[in-house]
């Protein structure tokens, strides 16, 4: 069943640009990447959009439509009305390359940031034994596709561009927390996660876990539990003082 | 055609990249402000409701059954047979259920859920995803007085001690109100419920989850504790409908004590 669209797609460069209407075909069973590579292919042939996958599993294709963040590829066309505009724009967060394409490297600088699995010296890569219960926790995270969304909508930057300075992003605190997690990793990542990273700009409001396409539970299962590892460390002073008169083991 | 052109640079440097002007605050066109509405105005109904049978100090005991709200009575002003400590000599003008509701409401104040949902509802940060926040600056929970939210794993073990406490008011509340045992009224009903809705709401939360297990590095060192991690990570996965559930049922229950200790209803007894 093929009918007429109304789309609106915010074109621009570097920031400067406004949402342009197109009127365009949509077939059966496409989603709003098809009909963005239509606009391409028949009227616009300098319609900037990345992708590659088509899948879901690449994360290149993330967008906002209609106000909400999410890829392209897997937005079906036939959750919206018939004869209502389609707005998409690019992720709000970064900075525009042009029209749909943003530059996420702010991410990858503030993935940088946090140091690299770290298993214990003297442990040679084909020696690691872990059980499946000791590493479930960190799998969930593993199946990020680094898409960004989660990022993007987090209002701490999205809407406080100067927070970009003190504050990393679920993705990057998730990262933190996977590996915090991890029975092999030797290094103590607490103090890192809220000096550096910004752990205590996040306010737990969810909506990184409610724009992953993944499913990944961001808030409940890394950043609460990485504020509760904070805690232990900087704003629990029983603990403080059972660590230090050693009343206490390490928890391994 | 598109009136988009590459721009060129002046000076031989890339041109600067911003956000894009995009110029109103949403484009989301589904009703997102729904959700923060409702959750405003339950929340402030229970506000409202409880700031009111916390002034009132009066009906709230009725042997056998004692309101949430005021219980432990710690004042000697606190009716007979209400209490079996009464450490304070306040005036009798003293609400009793001032100096104990401080412990549920900075339970729940500081609960991730609730502070979840009154950024949201109340504070508007933000009102909904992808909407923008209303505040010209943003330090979330990095400094006073957000910081304290951090302080949450306390309220969390005094909450425990007041399920303790209000587990044994529902036991006793298997008593006639001239206090003979191996009775049992629509009122034990309701404060056995109560009870058992707030061990499930406290139980499921975040920093039990964490002490119970989350902090450890290797669960398969420690069999018994990773048991009870995922036993209460299943319940953590349901914290927000307990939250609700007990919140509105510690109001009922209060409610229902009030109509029985103020005579308006007689607490019918099964046996
Ligand atoms: S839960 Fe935290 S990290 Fe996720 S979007 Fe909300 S504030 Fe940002
Ligand atoms: S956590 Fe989810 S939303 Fe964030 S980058 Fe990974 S897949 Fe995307
Ligand atoms: S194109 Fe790969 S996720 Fe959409
Ligand atoms: S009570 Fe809600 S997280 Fe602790």
């Amino acid at each position: 069943m093929t009918y007429t669209a109304n789309f609106r797609v915010w074109r621009g460069i570097g920031g400067e640009g406004e949402l342009q209407d197109y009127t365009v075909e949509v077939n059966e069973g496409e989603v709003v990447l098809d009909v963005i590579h239509r606009i391409q292919a028949t009227q616009e042939p300098d319609l900037g959009v990345r992708w590659n996958c088509k899948a879901g599993k690449c994360g290149s294709c993330s967008a906002e439509i209609n106000g909400k963040p999410r890829l392209m590829c897997m937005t079906r066309m036939n959750t919206f009305e018939e004869g209502a505009p389609v707005t998409v724009t690019p992720m709000r967060t970064f900075p525009v390359i042009r029209d749909l394409v943003t530059d996420v490297s702010f991410n990858y600088e503030k993935g940088r940031q946090v140091p690299a699995f770290s298993p214990p010296k003297d442990l040679k890569p084909g020696d690691f034994r872990m059980q499946q219960k000791d590493v479930e926790r960190s799998q969930e995270f593993r199946k990020c596709i680094e898409c960004f969304l989660c990022t993007n909508t987090c209002h701490a930057v999205r809407d406080h561009e100067e927070n970009v300075k003190f504050f990393a992003g679920p993705r990057v605190l998730m990262r933190t927390a996977e590996l915090d997690m991890h029975p092999l990793d030797t290094l103590d990542r607490r103090r890192m996660a809220q000096d550096e990273l910004g752990l205590g700009y996040c306010n737990i409001t969810k909506c990184c876990t409610e724009v992953c396409p993944e499913h990944i539970h961001i808030t409940d299962n890394a950043l609460i539990p990485l504020k509760e590892r904070v805690a232990d460390l900087k704003y629990d002073p029983l603990r403080w003082l059972g660590n230090k008169i050693r009343v206490r083991g390490k928890d391994d | 055609m598109s009136s988009v052109t590459t721009p060129v640079s002046t000076d031989g440097q890339p041109p600067k990249r911003k956000r894009a002007e995009i110029g109103v605050k949403t484009l989301r066109t589904d009703r997102y402000w729904v959700q923060p509405l409702v959750t405003f105005i339950a929340l402030m109904l229970f506000v409202i409701y409880s700031t009111w049978r916390a002034f009132m100090n009066a009906d709230y005991f009725y042997e056998p059954l004692i309101s949430p709200f005021y219980s432990p009575c710690l004042s000697t002003a606190c009716p007979p047979g209400s209490s079996f400590w009464t450490p304070l000599d306040l005036p009798v003008a003293f609400s009793p259920a001032l100096l104990i509701l401080i412990f549920p409401l900075g339970f729940r104040l500081t609960c991730y859920y609730y502070r979840k949902s009154y950024y949201r509802a109340f504070w508007q940060s933000p009102p909904a995803c992808a909407v923008a926040e209303p505040h010209g600056k943003y330090t979330g929970e990095t400094r006073f007085p957000l910081i304290f939210q951090n302080a949450h794993r306390y309220f969390f073990y005094a909450g425990l001690a007041f399920n303790a406490l209000l587990t044994y008011d529902a036991i006793i509340a298997f008593r006639n109100h001239e206090g003979q045992w191996g009775h049992a009224s629509v009122g034990t009903l309701v404060l056995i419920l109560n009870a058992a809705f707030l061990w499930f709401y406290s139980l499921s939360c975040h920093s039990c989850r964490h002490a119970i297990g989350g902090r450890l590095k290797n669960f398969s060192k420690h069999p018994a504790r990773y048991k009870m991690w995922t036993w209460v990570s299943k319940l953590n996965g349901n914290h927000m409908r307990y939250a609700w559930i007990s919140m509105v049922f510690v109001a009922f229950t209060d409610f229902y004590v009030y109509l029985v200790a103020s005579g308006k209803i007689t607490n019918f007894y099964f046996f």
